[in-house]
């Protein structure tokens, strides 16, 4: 008899949960089989009844029938709550389209992105990287640079004095140069890159203004020629403005150095044919530099028969207009954040 | 600028093309800027060898030419067009003046292969109509069939503008010295012009006597001629000038002119009957005055140099001559002065009167003693020929001027080591040669003596590198490294401070901004909260820029208004810049200026800039700098910031900078600015160690007290932190509350503590007691309630 029973309620349980579509259904199902007084667990009361020699066999069957239900349930209980996520999660769905949480650095000044780049090079080069003071004295800015008083050099630029003309806003950054032969005190090589600010008496316009940077640069050692000069400024000029960039000396005059050139690289633009950059001459002039005069060195210290050198100097601004082609001065001083944003990112 | 046409009277360049030539001048140093030349390409002189009628024309000829390497076909309509006649033709490819380009071309139906011309054909003749009547020119039978018709009738003439390197003015501004650098890059020799002129008897002492009573006119000399006669000058002077860029007057003046531009030296000429018997050179008296050749009215000071008659002045030395001497149409008997005046005492002078003149520059740059005596024979040489001058023996002279030659001695292994060259003694020499330098070698050293007329050479081996540098090419220079043992270069001093705060702040959305360290006075007041003296230019270019900064907040504050204007919301911008005081006292400023947003995405997401915000980028570069818990912030009490909003900030309790919102009398906008000084940041810090975690658990306790207003949580803070003891690792704020629940002037703040212990785990009691020790503390220090919790 009660084997019928079992036989019923396994019939009764296949097909049982393929309808249930809710967490309460499936609830009251459990209750109803499972329950206290549910139908599988009723059949416990019948063990009475069982001669003992079925009672394992029984109890089997029982067993059963529990699993089988007991299956069902968690399957059934697994697929409901995956179901229950996916639709909580279905509603928190954004619009990834929506605009990002700006997380922004800082730009750099666009001329200290080129000093910085004009740095790394020369630091690579064992050149340190030195600054002095903007107020100077006549001594270092002009007399120990072999500017005597008097002399027509000074003439050409426009300084502003401070105080008679011993005190002046410094015209070049020339005067690191002596400040720091002087700490070398005749007896240590020198390798140092300056870059520093400099004031001439102009009127600001697109091409001149009052306050500009020279990026100055002094090696003194044993047995520098002009060849060194070449050498070093190659590879400079390479790495701001590519590796097809050829350079060109023609020969200048400054006070400071003997002999005194003036540095020319190719055309950048447009590979020496001509254009309005280089003025139609495949040239731009982007230094001055020259051998440390005698002189100089003998000033400040260091005996010309054993030592000698050379010095150049770069104007900044110049390079960073060539280089980023920028063709007013004042850019770098107004600052239009709009305009240096960009210069927040990575070069080759 | 200088004429090529006048240059070849000192040396031979009829082989040069003048435009490659210009293009080896510039190669070795002498800038020419502009080659301007009046000759056309492909003009070649001609001869007509056959002149037929043309087939289809009443007045057409059809010619056959002889150029010299061919003979060309080409139709004429020119009425004088005949067998025989040598011509100028112009080939297919030359242009002509008006852009008229010549081409092969078919004339009723015959080729035609150029155009025979006429003189206003090619500018150099009016296009009148005589001049066209007159038909195309007829050369003469010497004409060389074949060449350039224009450098064979003197008409070609070519100038080139330079741009000379101050050292260089003294010598290549003038044609015997431009012909000098030719010579030298060509390897050819200069040939001076004719000095050569007859003297009468009467002597020039007899008239006159010279006294020079300064010491600023080293060399002094006059010659006297008479009997001049007034007029204009020849063709080819007043031509050469108009070249030069001046305009001829009459024969005497542009002969002065004519030999200044030879020879570099400017002369004077006096009127001799209004000059009177005596000249006396002399330093100028203040405030005297003299009326200039201009018709002005000059004032001097002792610092200039005076020509005077003994009395008055006649002549402001080296820049004007006065108009009471000046030589008139009437003239007869003149006074040629040619001199050496020192350079700077005639570059002040000039400038003070503001009378630059091809004279007065040309002191300025410094003389060649040789040419001031060359020149004035030159003068007398010209003035006989073209003045009709009859020259007075004699020469009077002042000679104080050093001519001691200057010399350089060297082996030639210095040469060759300055430039990384190697060139061979032999090779040494004959660059030696070209420059025109005498020299000795013995025993392998050169002993060079450096001509008078190259003033821009020292004595240094340097100098004479140089000169061999750009005559062996710049160009031809090899690029070496020098070849010396090194290690990777480094910041040094406060570089390295400056670029590492640079960097920090950059990548904590600070903008690098560069500003001018001049600015106006108003600036200068504004923000000077430290009450700094400023440094104020004697010579300021403008209001805008007189003063030297002593703090960088107004700069930004102009960066800040030129990006509102542009329409840009979130300013966010720093300056890392020196600033000096009335005592040149330099202080590196490190300078920010927030507004806006720090942060957004602009729909929902906005972190506003506040005070708060600004004291975390503070505190992240003092930590940074290595500094945590040695600085602190007190109220700040100035006028330029927002009377509740803006602190000072110390370290190890000296006052570092400030920091606050802008006063709203100031801007009336939320502008937060801090300023630090880097001078006070540049200081050494401990190596950085590895510190472990404490392995013990940490207690948190939460207490919030009510106290009065004025109270400030840091006050507070500080009061836990002493009465916490070694046990308290941490205090922070998580609730500060006016409002509902609290009295008027009383404010809520609670705090979060954390216990810890590096030994062992605290136990319960232990952190009970030290935490009612601190209420205690709070509450009796400050009034203050604690709140039930």
């Amino acid at each position: 008899m009660y084997k019928e029973q079992i036989e019923n309620l396994k019939k009764e349980l296949d097909g049982l949960f393929t309808n249930i579509n809710c967490k309460s259904e499936l609830e009251d199902l459990k209750i109803k089989y499972m329950g206290k007084n549910g139908k599988i667990t009723s059949l416990n009361q019948l063990i009475k009844e069982i001669p003992n020699e079925e009672k394992k066999e029984f109890g089997m069957h029982v067993n059963e029938l529990r699993n089988i239900f007991n299956d069902n349930y968690i399957t059934i209980n697994n697929k409901l709550e995956e179901a229950e996520i996916n639709e909580k999660l279905k509603k928190e769905t954004i619009d990834i389209s929506l605009p990002a949480t700006k997380i922004k650095n800082g730009s750099p000044n666009i001329l200290e992105k080129l000093i910085e780049e004009v740095e790394e090079v020369f630091m690579s080069m064992g050149y340190d990287v030195v600054d002095g003071p903007e107020i100077e004295e006549d001594k270092y800015n002009f007399e120990m640079l072999n500017i005597p008083k008097g002399h027509p050099a000074r003439d050409a630029q426009d300084t502003f004095y401070i105080e008679g003309e011993e005190i002046l806003l410094r015209s070049q950054t020339s005067p690191v140069q002596v400040r720091t032969m002087l700490k070398g005190k005749g007896k240590e090589p020198i390798r140092m890159i300056c870059p520093g600010k400099t004031y001439r008496r102009d009127d600001d316009d697109a091409t001149h203004s009052h306050q500009f940077m020279q990026i100055e640069g002094l090696l003194v050692d044993k047995n520098i020629s002009l060849s060194d000069l070449k050498g070093t400024i190659d590879v400079i000029v390479k790495k701001l403005f590519g590796d097809d960039i050829v350079t060109r000396f023609r020969p200048s005059y400054y006070q400071f150095t003997e002999p005194s050139v003036e540095v020319d690289i190719s055309c950048f633009n447009c590979k020496g044919k001509g254009c309005n950059i280089c003025k139609k001459t495949g040239w731009i002039t982007i230094a001055g530099a020259g051998i440390v005069h005698p002189n100089v060195l003998k000033m400040s210290g260091y005996d010309p028969k054993t030592w000698s050198g050379f010095a150049f100097g770069f104007g900044a601004e110049r390079m960073a207009m060539l280089k980023y082609d920028i063709n007013d001065i004042r850019v770098f001083y107004n600052t239009d954040l709009r305009e240096i944003r960009n210069f927040d990112r990575r070069e080759d | 600028m200088i004429s090529l046409e006048w240059v070849k009277d000192y040396i031979d360049i009829s082989d040069q093309d003048l435009k490659e030539l210009a293009v080896k001048i510039t190669k070795a140093g002498i800038n020419v800027e502009k080659v301007i030349t009046n000759d056309i390409d492909k003009l070649v002189i001609g001869e007509i060898i056959e002149c037929e009628n043309h087939p289809d024309s009443d007045h057409l000829h059809v010619c056959k030419v002889n150029i010299g390497d061919e003979v060309i076909q080409i139709v004429c309509g020119a009425p004088n067009v005949r067998k025989g006649l040598k011509v100028i033709v112009s080939l297919p490819g030359a242009v002509l003046p008006g852009d008229f380009e010549i081409k092969k071309s078919k004339i009723r139906g015959v080729e035609s292969n150029g155009m025979i011309c006429a003189l206003f054909e090619l500018g150099l003749e009016e296009k009148t109509e005589e001049n066209y009547n007159k038909g195309i020119y007829e050369l003469d039978d010497k004409a060389p069939v074949g060449k350039n018709p224009l450098e064979y009738l003197g008409l070609c003439n070519t100038l080139y503008e330079l741009d000379i390197h101050k050292h260089r003015n003294n010598d290549c501004y003038y044609h015997i010295g431009f012909a000098y650098e030719i010579a030298a890059i060509l390897n050819r020799k200069v040939k001076l012009p004719d000095l050569s002129f007859n003297e009468i008897e009467d002597s020039i002492e007899k008239h006159f006597s010279l006294k020079v009573e300064t010491p600023k006119c080293p060399y002094y000399l006059a010659k006297m001629v008479t009997d001049i006669k007034i007029g204009e000058s020849p063709d080819f002077i007043k031509k050469r000038l108009i070249d030069a860029g001046m305009r001829p007057l009459n024969n005497v003046v542009d002969i002065s002119n004519y030999v200044m531009l030879e020879f570099g030296q400017p002369l004077h000429f006096f009127d001799k009957d209004y000059l009177g018997d005596k000249i006396l050179v002399r330093d100028a008296k203040d405030q005297e005055e003299i009326v200039t050749l201009d018709g002005k009215k000059r004032i001097l000071t002792n610092n200039d140099i005076v020509i005077t008659d003994g009395e008055k002045p006649v002549c402001i030395a080296g820049v004007m001559g006065g108009e009471n001497t000046e030589v008139l149409d009437t003239t007869k008997t003149i006074l040629i002065e040619s001199a050496i005046f020192d350079a700077v005492s005639i570059r002040y002078t000039a400038q003070n009167l503001d009378l630059k003149s091809e004279a007065s520059i040309r002191y300025g740059k410094g003389l060649n003693y040789e040419y001031t005596e060359m020149a004035i024979k030159r003068a007398c040489h010209l003035l006989e020929k073209y003045a009709g001058a009859k020259i007075l023996s004699g020469i009077v002279c002042h000679d104080r001027i050093d001519k001691t030659l200057k010399k350089v001695q060297f082996e030639k292994e210095e040469v060759n080591n300055i430039l990384g060259i190697d060139i061979s003694e032999n090779d040494m020499k004959i660059e030696l040669e070209r420059l025109d330098f005498p020299y000795e070698l013995k025993d392998g050293i050169f002993n060079v003596t450096i001509p008078n007329r190259r003033l821009d050479i020292d004595c240094y081996v340097n100098d004479i590198a140089e000169e061999i540098g750009r005559l062996y090419g710049y160009q031809n220079l090899t690029s070496t490294l020098p070849n010396t043992n090194i290690r990777r270069g480094q910041y040094v001093g406060d570089v390295k401070y400056r670029k590492s705060i640079s960097k920090r702040l950059r990548s904590l959305g600070l903008n690098e901004v560069k500003t001018y360290t001049l600015v106006s006075e108003k600036e200068a007041k504004e923000f000077n909260y430290r009450n700094k003296e400023n440094i104020l230019l004697p010579n300021p270019l403008s209001k805008d820029k007189c003063v030297v900064r002593t703090t960088l907040i107004p700069s930004l504050m102009n960066v800040y208004e030129y990006n509102k204007k542009r329409k840009v919301k979130d300013i966010l911008i720093y300056e890392i810049s020196k600033t000096y005081d009335k005592n040149y006292q330099e202080e590196s400023l490190i300078t920010g200026l927030l507004s806006g947003n720090y942060m957004s995405n602009g729909w929902n997401t906005f972190v506003k800039i506040d005070f708060y915000l600004v004291k975390g980028i503070v505190e992240n570069i003092l930590d940074y700098m290595g500094f945590k818990n040695r600085y602190e912030f007190v109220v700040n009490e100035n006028n330029s910031f927002h009377p509740g909003i803006s602190a000072k900030i110390l370290l190890d309790k000296k006052e570092i900078g400030v920091l606050g919102r802008v006063h709203p009398k100031i801007n009336k906008d939320e502008i937060y600015v801090f300023e630090l000084s880097l001078n006070e940041l540049m200081k050494d810090i401990k190596p950085l160690k590895f510190k472990e975690a404490n392995k013990y658990p940490e207690m948190e306790k939460d207490m919030a007290f009510i106290v009065n207003e004025d109270v400030s949580a840091g006050e507070i803070i500080n009061t836990i932190k002493k009465a916490g003891g070694r046990m308290l690792e941490n205090v922070s704020v998580f609730d500060v509350y006016k409002g509902e629940n609290v009295f008027q002037g009383k404010k809520s703040i609670a705090f979060n503590l954390t216990f810890t212990d590096t030994n062992k785990t605290l136990t319960e009691e232990e952190v009970m007691e030290q935490f009612n020790k601190i209420i205690n503390e709070v509450e009796q220090k400050y009034d203050a309630e604690l709140r039930n919790q």
